[in-house]
Parts: structure tokens; sequence; C-alpha cells
């Protein structure tokens, strides 16, 4: 906090000196910080040197985040299925409702450190953040809509012709202003702040309890090979070895058809777990034990199994002490001040 | 009114002709020096037809018929022509600028079938071009896909849009059609409307290689008439596009056994017929 607070008056100081900008120029400054890298994260993948994150452009994303018009009926906002007190998912619901009471195939994914994640969606096919929501806008049981439409609803309203100018230059909303406002919100949703970060950056006297230290202990030795620390996945696409589903959801394998990627997901992050249940793709593990009996004792040997975890037995040996104390530690992974984050909440 | 107005095509057909009789004297002159900067207007028609008829839109009361014999109309055809390059007998080549290269025909529109550019001015005998979207700009920033590239281009996958969302990239052809043939199960149409689709894409993948349906054309000028680019002038290379050669070309196949193909391993059967439908028919110099 105490270097973050150096870097704002810094800024305040070149201001001064380099503008004589008025004072709530400096107001603003104080309060929107725009993207920080955690000192505890590796450098993002996102191309900030095309979307320039912007007080407006941020704001305008929150706004077109929460906006309803970007479905076919205007029901359905991009808050409907990323639930902020979820940590941005539909939190209880095994795939996502959409449109007319739809339902999707997929467990609805965090909208959370996007700014590191170079595939998007549980089978992958989108590589662009900024691409990413022409998706969810287009999918037949999701939004339903076309992006055109889209464009002449909030054409003809002067909340958003007046933002898109305070946040582009231009009053024009087009494909490209409209999808990186929606990434500049969305790259701010950085969860970064549980326990477990604090203990890392040794913040305010931050440490692990026993239980939890002997958990990492743990974790590193049988979950932070795809679960890899700080953003707790590597962001691979692999084939846990889940039963297949009675739809038959092959993955990564539709997106490129290459038969050694058929039951393979992306490996998804396990921070903020205790907001986000149901887990796996579809949603089919209601609470955290569920997961830990699918890979102590219920890893299938499907086509394309990762390796690690075809050991003697499939899977990875759990006993029940280790099941508590990886629970405690993956406790300390739930980041409060991110759900609760008022500059990410609806306004 | 009849009469007057064929009075007027004689006239102007008349002075066509006389500017033609004089054209045809200048292009006993010397071939102008190849210079990059020198830029002329040419162009390259996309004439599109259907094995020995004509190309109609929703041709219901008079339907094509393939070589299996299947009866069809044709409710959509739009096709990606980008990345236009020429090339002179000494072989010397000039790429258009690639962000002015980017053209969709649009079988409904004939105003689209014209990809009008500049090369510099000269003798060309060779056209090449890019039946798609090539991978770089697939992938590029939002920002430098506008206008035909917009992802909202098109009003959406169902009308006459060519992007996919959930597998990024665009659709490079787009065929569609209606056949009595096509079954009303899963096989064929569900909805018993008896729909044809063929969306043929995949740009080659963005981080392990995928289906490449990329199709570089090339043409050769000498038979039917090379480009004679210079200022006065629009060249105009006048190709036809035999959809026919969908199902006919060399890896023919009928619509009732694969009346859908999308993004599936059978798309490159069928892109590499798309090679086969373009023929040069004659060059207006």
């Amino acid at each position: 906090m105490n270097s973050k607070h150096l870097i704002v008056l810094l800024f305040m100081g070149l201001f001064i000196v380099a503008c004589k900008k008025s004072e709530p120029l400096i107001e603003e400054l104080e309060t929107f910080l725009g993207f920080q890298k955690p000192t505890n994260f590796p450098e993002p993948v996102y191309k900030f040197e095309n979307n320039k994150i912007t007080k407006d452009g941020f704001e305008l994303g929150r706004m077109l985040f929460n906006e309803p018009r970007l479905s076919r009926n205007n029901t359905i906002t991009c808050s409907s299925c990323h639930i902020q007190s979820s940590a941005f998912t539909q939190h209880g619901h095994d795939v996502s409702h959409g449109i007319d009471d739809r339902l999707g195939t997929r467990n609805s994914p965090p909208i959370m450190n996007l700014a590191w994640s170079r595939a998007f969606n549980w089978g992958g096919g989108i590589h662009d953040l900024d691409t990413q929501p022409i998706t969810p806008i287009t999918t037949h049981e999701e939004m339903d809509e076309n992006l055109e439409n889209v464009y002449k609803k909030l054409r003809a309203m002067p909340k958003y012709t007046s933002k898109f100018k305070a946040a582009f230059g231009t009053e024009e909303i087009n494909t490209a202003n409209f999808m990186k406002a929606l990434s500049q919100f969305m790259l701010m949703c950085v969860s970064s702040n549980s326990k477990y970060d604090k203990v890392i950056r040794k913040e305010s006297g931050a440490s692990f309890t026993s239980e939890e230290m002997e958990g990492y202990v743990l974790f590193k030795e049988k979950c932070a090979t795809c679960h890899s620390e700080p953003l707790f996945t590597d962001g691979s696409f692999r084939n846990n070895g889940l039963a297949i589903s009675p739809v038959n959801d092959k993955g990564l394998y539709v997106a490129t058809l290459l038969e050694t990627d058929k039951y393979k997901f992306k490996v998804p992050s396990l921070r903020n777990l205790k907001y986000t249940a149901p887990y796996m793709h579809d949603g089919r593990f209601l609470s955290l034990n569920g997961v830990f009996e699918h890979y102590n004792n219920e890893v299938v040997n499907t086509q394309n199994l990762d390796p690690l975890l075809k050991g003697s037995k499939l899977g990875i040996m759990l006993a029940s002490t280790e099941k508590t104390k990886i629970a405690a530690f993956l406790n300390t992974l739930n980041d409060e001040e991110f759900i609760k984050n008022p500059l990410l909440a609806e306004q | 009114m009849k009469t007057i107005s064929i009075n007027i095509k004689h006239a102007v057909l008349a002075i066509c002709t006389i500017l033609l009789l004089g054209s045809c004297s200048k292009t006993d002159s010397p071939t102008p020096e190849f210079e990059e900067k020198n830029l002329a207007p040419f162009s390259i028609e996309f004439d599109n037809i259907v094995g020995d008829r004509t190309f109609s839109i929703n041709n219901t009361g008079n339907l094509y018929t393939n070589a299996a014999g299947e009866k069809f109309s044709i409710s959509m055809l739009q096709y990606f022509v980008s990345n236009i390059k020429v090339t002179t007998a000494e072989g010397k080549t000039y790429t258009v600028p690639q962000e002015k290269s980017y053209f969709m025909i649009n079988g409904a529109d004939k105003t689209t079938r014209f990809t009008k550019v500049e090369v510099p001015e000269g003798d060309y005998t060779k056209v090449t071009f890019t039946l798609g979207v090539d991978s770089l700009r697939s992938t590029m920033d939002l920002s430098k896909r506008t206008g035909i590239l917009d992802p909202a281009a098109g009003g959406g996958h169902d009308a006459g849009g060519m992007y996919w969302g959930w597998n990024s990239g665009y659709i490079f052809f787009k065929y569609e059609g209606n056949s009595s043939v096509i079954s009303d199960d899963v096989n064929g149409d569900p909805t018993g409307k008896k729909q044809f689709k063929y969306h043929i894409g995949g740009f080659g993948g963005y981080s392990a290689p995928t289906i490449n349906n990329i199709k570089t054309i090339t043409i050769d000028l000498n038979n039917a008439g090379i480009a004679k680019v210079r200022k006065d002038r629009q060249s105009n290379v006048h190709l036809f596009v035999d959809v026919m050669k969908v199902f006919n070309g060399k890896n023919s196949f009928s619509i009732a056994s694969h009346p859908n193909v999308m993004f599936s391993d059978y798309s490159v059967n069928i892109a590499a017929n798309l090679t086969q439908l373009f023929t040069h028919d004659h060059t207006e110099n």
C-alpha cells in the first residue's frame, strides 16, 4: 500500500508540474489507479498497448457488462451469469442459464485475472479477450443477439454515446470500441488480495496456520503442476479423467479437430473456490469434497487422459487428513476484497 | 422509347468501337516501365455461374442439377477474396497493400463482383489472390478489422455474417440453398426446410496447427488475355466462378450425403473443390 500511495503522489506531482491540471483530475487519479500488476504476479499477456485502460473506458465497460440490451429481448446481462458476489460466476448453476430460460452445456467461468489468460472458454477457440464477448452475445442459449443490433440499441441512448465519446474520443459505437470497453472492465477484475497473496507478499504480518502450511506443502506436491502459482492455473488444456458426460462434450477438440485434444478442458484457477461452486466445465461437482473424491477415486481412463493422472492407480491419492489440509490451504485463496470491491459492482 | 434507347445503345457501341480501335493502337506502344508508385486502376471480376447457366439467387422455379442428379436452389453465396497480387511476364510482382485488399463477393449483390484495386502500369500475365482471410488478419487487433472484416458485419451468423465467434475466425466461403433430397432427420435438416449449408473456414489455428482452408488461387492470363494496366483505362480480368464445382469438383459429393459442412474435417475436401471454381474468360483492357 505504501508503494501504491507513493506512485499516486508521484503521478499527482507530475500532473501538477506538467499540465497544472485542476483539482478534480487529481481526485480522479486518487480513486482510479488503472490496471496494476500485483507484485507477486507475472507480466500480463493481454496487449495493453492496443487498449490503454482509462477511467471512462473502464466505467463504460462496467455499464456494458451490466446492460441487458446486449441480449435479444433485453433480459440478460453479462452479470446475469457472472455475478460479483460469486466471483463473477453463476453460483448454484451447473450450466449457465441464459435467455428464455435456455440452458447451455457448460459452467459459467469466473471473470478473474483474465489479463493473464492466453485462451478463453472451457474449450478454447478464442485467443483474444477483445473477441470473447462475441460468443455469449451471439450464442442461442446465452444472449441470442447479433452485434449490430446491440450497437443500434446503444446508439439510441445518450448515456452511451457520451460515454463512448469520453472513453474513445468518438461517439461512434463500433465493434472495436465496444469490445475494448468490455475488456477494460474485465481486465480490472483482478483477484490478488487473498490471505495467500498477503502471506506471499509478506503484508501486514499475514501468515499461514500450521494446517494451512501443511496443506500448502501437500498442494505443491499433488496439485501445483497444473494449478500453478500464483494464478493457480497453468493455462493449459488437459483431460482430468472426468467420466464422459451425456452430451459427450469433447472440449478443446471442437475448436481444433485434433484427435489429441479430445476431452481436454482449460485448467481452472483455484482462487475463490468458496464462491464459485459448482465445479468442472459442466458443474458436476457441488462441493470441494466431490472434486477431491474425483481425483482420489473416480478418474476414468478416457482418451487423452493427462499423463500426470496415470500412476499405478489412476488419479491422485488423497487420504482424508490430506484432503482436510489441502482444503484449509485452498481456503486461503478466497479473496473477499475482490467479491466486495465497489469499483467492480454495478453502479 | 425503346427504339430511342436502342439507337443510343448503337451510338454508344459505335463510339466504343472507335475508342477501342484507338486504344488498340496504343497497345502497340511499349509496355510502361514497371514503377511501383505509378499506380493505375485494375480489377478482377468474379462473375458467378452455375455450370452452363447463369447464377441466380432463390431460383426455386428453375432448379440447378448437380452431377449426382440432385436438383437444388441457391439462397446465399458469399466469399472473401483478399491479398491480390499481379505478375508480369518478366516475373516482376506487385502486391496490393493489404489494407486495401479485402473484398467480399456477395452473389445476391452484383455490385460486389469487382475487386477494384490499384497496381502499377504494366502488362500482367498472372493474377494471384487468396480465397479467404489470411491468418494474420484473422488474429489482428479488432481496430484493424473493420468494414467487411468487422465481426458484427452481415447481421450475425444466421444471416449474412461471416464470422465465427466461438472459434475465432472468418467463414471464407458461405454457400446455402435448398434441395428436396435432404432428409428431415438429424442427418439432414431437422427443421424440415431442406436446407444445405456449407460454411467453409479455418485459418490454420492460433497456437496449434488446425485445419487450414485458406486457398491461394493463381490465374494464368496468357490464353484468354493479359491485363494491360494503364492510367487512362480500367483493366478488368473477367473470371467465371462456377459454384457447381463445389459439388462436382475433384472431391465430388452429393448434397444428400453432406448437407451441412462447417468447421469439420470434411470441410477440407470441399475447400479443395473451391480451388477449381475460377476460370479466366477474358480481359477487358
